[in-house]
């Protein structure tokens, strides 16, 4: 229990021993510490940062969905627009057709039926030569009376 | 702790005087060293703590050399517990802290706990071991005296608290420069009226730091090992045996609890007057 020159001693050894650990172990061992924290929060900052581009991009994602089911609807709404239009081309094509067979029929059928009354009024006023040279007894003159022939076979 | 060596039992007061004597030089056999005489010098003080010291280095220095930033293991997990904790006080009490601080806390934290720790090995173990091998040389095993514990020895523990107090005033110097630190003795607690007493207070408060750390540290150690002493002599018959293993284990359990609080009030008080050391004076 006194003091002694032990004690200049041991506060050498103390400022070496404080010295050493200082620059042997506290500071490179501090930095490494302050490293690991700043690599981690780096890491952390990083995670956050992704998990909101992933939010970003699946927001993006659902929006592109959405546009691109908007627009195969309006296509589909537009295709079958013009498969009415198409559809009533087809008719009105088709009725115009049909009118024209008609018209195309219905002059033909004229035709025949003016055929038909030529050769009838040809064979009438042959007939009623015929009928009256019976009446007359005697021949007449088809060219003589061509042309009252003619009257009566336009009036039949 | 406490086991074995019969023939100690004969004389218990010269047992403990036995051990509480240091191996020392510049003093003759059973000459008393005055309080304060600085031609002696205690060997085995020096011898330990340079060896302790010496581990402890080693230690600092093989974690330092094979700090893996990514992958700490075994040892460095340990050092960096011990280091996060220190750093962690030294930022609770002392906010603006300057790069000596953390270093000199965790010192004194390991350095006195490996020194408080030697308490852990049986009390004769060492000093029986050190005068066999005087013995081997031809000296008298009897005044071959060996005190392994550092810091039951005043020296260890103000050499401590003085290299604290060094910078107790080297930091008031520093932080409220010398007028600063004057001042401080004329003015405070008190106010300008009452100049001498603040001096004589101020001076108190200033000395009383050092001193109570020392005497703190030291006073714990040494009955610390005392009572190991007292624990060692019930070895006084085969009978006593089961009482003195009892008593030996429970006050080994406890000192568990003391060796590392010391060195943790130690350190934490070096941080907090350093602290204080480092306020501006205004607020006094």
């Amino acid at each position: 229990m006194n003091v002694t020159a032990t004690l200049i001693g041991q506060m050498i050894v103390f400022s070496i021993l404080v010295w050493f650990v200082k620059s042997v172990l506290w500071e490179p061992m501090l930095k490494v510490l302050e490293d690991r924290k700043a690599r981690i929060a780096d890491g952390l900052a990083a995670a956050e940062k992704g998990k909101h581009e992933e939010e970003l991009a699946r927001k993006h994602a659902l929006d592109e969905l959405k546009k691109a089911k908007a627009e195969a609807a309006e296509i589909v709404a537009q295709g079958q627009k013009r498969a009415a239009e198409i559809v009533d081309e087809a008719k009105n094509a088709a009725v115009e057709e049909a009118g024209r067979v008609k018209v195309a029929a219905q002059a033909d059928i004229e035709q025949e039926v003016s055929r038909a009354r030529e050769t009838l009024r040809t064979q009438v006023s042959a007939l009623a030569v015929a009928g009256a040279e019976k009446i007359l007894g005697k021949e007449i003159d088809a060219k003589a009376h061509a042309k009252a022939l003619d009257e009566l076979a336009a009036q039949i | 702790m406490s086991e074995s060596n019969a023939p100690a039992i004969s004389n218990p007061v010269e047992y403990i005087q036995h051990h509480l004597t240091n191996w020392s030089v510049g003093v003759e056999h059973g000459e008393q060293v005055k309080i304060v005489d600085f031609s002696v010098v205690h060997v085995d003080v020096l011898l330990f703590s340079v060896l302790l010291a010496g581990l402890l280095a080693f230690f600092a220095w093989k974690i330092g050399k094979n700090l893996n930033p990514d992958k700490p293991t075994g040892a460095q997990n340990v050092a960096e517990t011990i280091v996060e904790f220190v750093n962690q006080q030294v930022k609770d009490i002392f906010p603006n802290a300057d790069g000596l601080i953390g270093p000199l806390a965790i010192t004194i934290f390991m350095w006195v706990l490996f020194m408080n720790s030697m308490d852990f090995l049986p009390a004769d173990l060492l000093p029986a071991l050190a005068g066999g091998i005087a013995g081997l040389f031809g000296a008298d095993p009897h005044h071959v005296y060996l005190k392994v514990v550092p810091t039951t020895n005043l020296d260890t523990t103000f050499a401590l608290a003085l290299s604290v107090f060094a910078l107790i005033i080297f930091y008031n110097i520093k932080h409220k420069g010398l007028v600063g630190y004057i001042k401080q003795f004329l003015f405070h607690p008190f106010g300008p009226y009452l100049m001498p007493v603040n001096i004589i207070m101020t001076a108190i408060e200033e000395v009383a730091k050092p001193v109570s750390l020392g005497l703190r540290l030291f006073g714990n150690m040494f009955a610390g090992e005392l009572l190991f002493l007292l624990i060692a002599l019930l070895a006084f018959s085969v009978w006593a045996m089961p009482a003195q293993i009892a008593l030996g284990s429970l006050w080994a359990i406890f000192h568990m609890l003391v060796v590392p609080l010391q060195a943790f009030i130690f350190m934490l008080l070096t941080i907090v007057y350093l602290g204080l050391a480092s306020q501006s004076g205004e607020d006094h």
